[in-house]
């Protein structure tokens, strides 16, 4: 079987106010050298298939059409052997 | 008119929209989100609510309800098509209008009054409303703040598709209550058929309520199709 790891995060450009609110209170917190932070989706899928290739284009087709919003979103993916 | 308001698992506006159209005297249906058949409406409501709890990304998973691949298709055809709050969502996600809805910048949920000013009168669901009008219509949403690319912008407000924009009540830019790009409310598609709205006018359309600025919306369709028909 293979497992897709798949992260989906806002473009840089567009503005993250759940990471910003977590910047505030990481700052609240004492932690002053954080600059940033971004709040991204995991996703974990499980594939039947030992192919790399076939899952590898068929996770490309999940993503663009389902996972990510490609108006404010990128999205990538590592395949691992379970 | 005929109207056909879609119902999605977890809309909650569905009824709100359907009691307005059938109380003005048009004919009204509510139409299952499984169903293939959207009953050759004049007008299609995508209404307010939470359609799949939200899962994923606000309206990403209506998107493939069997339903809106009829509802795409009326809209291309030139058919009217409203979507509000969940609706707009909705239309966002199927590429029928640009852009995407965001969470709002203070991270909360606001259900309160807003005024909206009306940018152009040059469509379906404004006609005959002077632009610089300011509506008093609630808002109720998490997932409100209009986001585009700024060439995106630049098209919407070259091509006079913002239709309304917050403001406050005496129509100035300065009230913006989720963050939303150049302070959008609701814009419309460059066939000029779909419009996407946060606002809720159904909710300001009966006697009953405190305003019934949605009423003007609601006028302004009909005299469109009047004038069409």
């Amino acid at each position: 079987m293979l497992k897709a790891k798949i992260f989906v995060q806002l473009k840089p450009s567009v503005l993250d106010p759940q990471g910003k609110a977590v910047t505030n209170s990481l700052h609240n917190l004492g932690f002053a050298k954080v600059l940033e932070s971004r709040i991204s989706k995991y996703i974990e899928i499980t594939f039947d298939s030992q192919d790399r290739d076939l899952t590898a284009a068929e996770v490309e087709k999940i993503c663009k059409s389902l996972l990510a919003n490609p108006n404010t979103e990128t999205y990538h993916y590592e395949l691992q052997e379970i | 008119m005929r109207v056909s308001v879609i119902t999605f698992p977890g809309s909650n506006c569905d009824h709100d929209a359907y009691e307005v159209f059938q109380a003005r005297g048009h004919h009204t249906a509510m139409v299952w989100h499984k169903d293939t058949d959207i009953l050759q409406p004049d007008l299609v409501i995508l209404p307010g609510g939470f359609s799949y709890g939200d899962y994923l990304r606000c309206g990403a998973l209506a998107r493939f309800s069997p339903i809106v691949k009829e509802v795409v298709s009326f809209a291309q055809k030139g058919g009217l098509v409203m979507g509000i709050c969940n609706g707009f969502q909705i239309l966002t996600e199927t590429g029928l209008l640009p852009g995407a809805l965001l969470m709002n910048s203070q991270l909360k949920f606001i259900c309160r009054h807003q005024y909206l000013r009306v940018e152009s009168a040059n469509s379906p669901f404004t006609k005959g409303i002077e632009a610089g009008t300011v509506l008093d219509i609630p808002i109720a949403h998490k997932e409100g703040n209009f986001f585009i690319d700024e060439a995106g912008l630049k098209g919407l407000q070259d091509s006079d598709s913002i239709i309304f924009r917050y403001c406050d009540a005496e129509g100035q830019y300065r009230d913006n209550p989720n963050g939303a790009i150049d302070n959008i409310a609701g814009i419309i598609n460059a066939g000029r058929n779909v419009l996407g709205m946060m606002p809720h006018p159904e909710r300001a359309a009966t006697d009953s309520v405190s305003s019934q600025d949605g009423k003007k919306i609601f006028e302004a369709i009909e005299r469109y199709f009047d004038a069409a028909n």
